[in-house]
């Protein structure tokens, strides 16, 4: 054989990936995967048809619907289920609020990020989910760089970094008692160059909102936020419309844009090679402390 | 472009989280966020703290080690790296050999006025057991003892001195200073005396080694994909990743442990069909007679078959508190195979820094020895000498559903 043969490094991940989704399939009964309609989570779609056609999907596509999501990622969300012929499910952050187990967040900034780990829960107990697989990568985040690939969640959802699993080659031991929960990143190791280089190579379709776009916009903290109803304006805030696009999706009260003329997937491969900021650096929900992420993952956020 | 995996180790302060800090800074991998975020928590000697980069956990930052592996990542236009920062501390090893498992090559990170100690050699032992192909040492705060020829060669004939009686392939050593970046990304202009490269021109420049060119195929089979559609009505496929060589339509297959044989009648991806697939991809293969094929059976190419026993020998690395005693019974996973097995003899214990092999009665958290076991049904596999995919494996504790060891067998 020659080098010839050699695999690219997204064909490698690529196949990383499928081994691991294929891993989750025989290794449980109920899994998940938990699907928001942003890049990460669609490659991971077609990371499963992959793995798993001519047959169908062993798992759910599920979303935690916070209610503040953009509606160019819910329509796109439905449009996909429906053209692959696999089944999602919905909860709503709402419906955990209206039921008095979670509690909106006061003050200018109120996101619903970390509530969203209540309504998670609940639909994990719901469906008995003994698996989530979801499409967080390492490079994203510090706590998420320690995270092991089949990462074990104690029966409250809680992650303790300081006993996690040994994980050997790629042997995973997806073994669990009764009421715990293994979430699963089957992209850990990718960056967010390799994901849009994939979303390139595999012609893969994303929202709009990832090209640029005129927006409404007002600047919080030097960052960039979309105006919707789920920001109160007052006085100081100066409403402007700008050319932007979105790096990074989540809600709209935390996901900032950035300025950006990048309209095809070239143009933003160019824009994230010269980049000086990272993906996160847009989330208003990251920065509030150093250990936030950390924090949030302790408390069953995913 | 490919992936280059490699591993960080050596002792607490040798400066390794420095070190990957000094990689990622040098070559232009971080990001303004990032920088920001670690010159607000301070500066050591005048400097941005580089590694808190790595240490990503409160505790980590608070006591300021590293507690578990940090993942890293970032390319160059020659190669993308994905970097195990592992941690240093003995009571940490088990994530050390976490780390070196899916590791193509090991840095170890010697402090220069320290020379050799004991975790070097510990690091060096458990890279040799591994059996990463390449180990590069090297010899860290050269600005701490002057930039001195003499002190980098002695430690050098140090090393070489005791890593003779390991397995160790390919050995290369180098002068830097990860806090000045010296020799890290680009040449020291304070050690004309070093003719070689530095340390990222040769992670660039080494050649990897894969076992896409192994006469040993093997594919061991995840899943069944049987859609049971009018469409794909008959259709039964293997699903799996091919751990090494390669398979094309029309090889006689036998299937292991069962024996069976039969031929590949096609190789299917998402993408359509192969004639031929190499390790490591990940792809579903189906064969022309309807034989009993199932999740944890593997398919290799008649004649060119690996061992099928009840009896194993392996080195094991003890990851658990609780001591493993012979005559206990645990999961063996290796490949996709779960089998139940008992330990039958421990027969020696490795004091990783001399070599030495000593008795004793079990084997306790973070310490290696060889073992013998006996499976409840035959398994499949290779030296893990010869195939790491198919000659690895763990034990799992049935009660805490714990991984508690690592195996490699012989």
């Amino acid at each position: 054989m020659t080098s010839t043969h050699r695999l690219s490094h997204l064909d490698q991940l690529e196949s990383e990936a499928i081994y691991i989704l294929r891993e989750v399939a025989a290794q449980f009964e109920r899994p998940a995967l938990l699907f928001s309609g942003g890049k990460d989570s669609i490659c991971l779609v077609h990371l499963a048809l992959k793995a798993f056609r001519p047959g169908k999907f062993p798992f759910p596509l599920v979303h935690i619907d916070t209610g503040h999501n953009f509606d160019e990622a819910l329509q796109f969300r439905d449009a996909l289920a429906e053209r692959i012929g696999e089944k999602l499910i919905v909860r709503y952050v709402q419906d955990s609020i209206d039921q008095g187990k979670a509690v909106e967040e006061k003050g200018k900034f109120p996101s619903r990020n970390a509530i969203q780990a209540v309504t998670l829960l609940d639909t994990i107990a719901e469906f008995k989910f003994d698996a989530c697989i979801g499409g967080a990568r390492r490079d994203e985040e510090k706590a998420r760089a320690k995270e092991r690939i089949f990462s074990v969640r104690d029966e409250f959802g809680s992650w303790d970094p300081k006993l996690q699993r040994p994980e050997l080659w790629n042997i995973y031991n997806g073994k669990i008692h009764v009421g715990e929960n293994v979430r699963v990143f089957p992209i850990s190791n990718w960056t967010e160059l390799d994901v849009w280089e994939y979303i390139r190579k595999e012609k893969i379709d994303l929202p709009s909102l990832y090209f640029s776009h005129q927006r409404e916009i007002v600047w919080r903290e030097e960052l960039v936020f979309p105006v919707s109803k789920f920001i109160s304006l007052d006085g100081t805030d100066k409403v402007e419309t700008r050319t932007v696009r979105f790096r990074t999706v989540g809600d709209m009260t935390c996901t900032a844009a950035v300025e950006s003329e990048a309209n095809s997937v070239d143009d933003i491969i160019r824009e994230i090679q010269i980049s000086r900021t990272t993906e996160r650096g847009s989330r208003l929900d990251d920065k509030r402390s150093e250990a936030a992420m950390e924090e949030r993952k302790k408390g069953g956020y995913f | 472009m490919d992936i280059l995996r490699f591993i960080t180790a050596g002792s607490v302060d040798d400066g390794k989280s420095t070190l990957i800090g000094r990689l990622l800074y040098d070559s232009k991998s971080i990001f303004q966020d990032q920088l920001e975020a670690i010159e607000r928590a301070g500066q050591v000697n005048g400097q941005i703290n580089l590694a808190l980069l790595t240490d990503g956990l409160k505790a980590e930052r608070e006591q300021g080690i590293t507690i578990d592996i940090a993942y890293k990542y970032f390319s160059t236009p020659k190669r993308k790296f994905i970097i195990a920062d592992a941690p240093g501390h003995v009571q940490y090893t088990r994530n050390m050999v976490t780390g070196a498992s899916n590791s193509d090559l090991a840095i170890i990170l010697i402090d220069a006025r320290k020379g050799v100690i004991e975790q070097t050699f510990r690091h060096s032992y458990i890279v040799s057991l591994l059996r990463l192909p390449y180990v590069v040492v090297c010899v860290n705060k050269m600005d701490l003892v002057e930039f001195s020829e003499e002190v980098f060669l002695n430690i050098q004939k140090q090393y070489l001195e005791f890593a003779k009686d390991l397995n160790l392939k390919s050995i290369h050593f180098l002068p830097i200073s990860a806090l000045n970046g010296d020799n890290v990304v680009e040449p020291s202009n304070s050690m004309p005396w070093w003719k070689g490269k530095s340390l990222l021109h040769f992670l660039e420049e080494i050649e990897i080694h894969t076992e896409e060119e192994s006469p040993a195929p093997r594919f061991p089979v995840q899943n069944v994909i049987r859609p049971q559609t009018t469409e794909y009505h008959d259709y039964r496929g293997y699903a799996g990743q091919i751990r090494s060589g390669h398979f094309t339509v029309g090889d006689s297959i036998t299937v292991l442990p069962s024996g069976l044989t039969s031929k590949i009648k096609a190789i299917d991806t998402f993408d359509g069909h192969l004639t031929t697939a190499y390790a490591p991809m990940s792809v579903t293969i189906r064969l022309e007679d309807e034989i009993d094929v199932s999740r944890g059976d593997m398919l290799v190419v008649t004649g060119k078959e690996p061992v099928v026993s009840q009896d194993l020998e392996a080195h094991i690395c003890w990851m658990d508190q609780k001591v493993m005693t012979p005559g206990s019974k645990y999961l063996l996973r290796q490949t996709t195979n779960a089998v139940k097995v008992s330990i039958r003899s421990l027969e020696y214990r490795v004091e990783t820094s001399t070599h030495e092999k000593k008795e004793q009665p079990n084997l306790g958290l973070n310490e290696i020895g060889k073992v013998t076991i006996r499976t409840a049904k035959p398994v499949a596999y290779d030296p893990y000498s010869k195939i790491r995919g198919t000659g690895s494996f763990v034990l799992v504790d049935e009660g805490t559903n714990q991984t508690v060891a690592a195996g490699m067998l012989l």
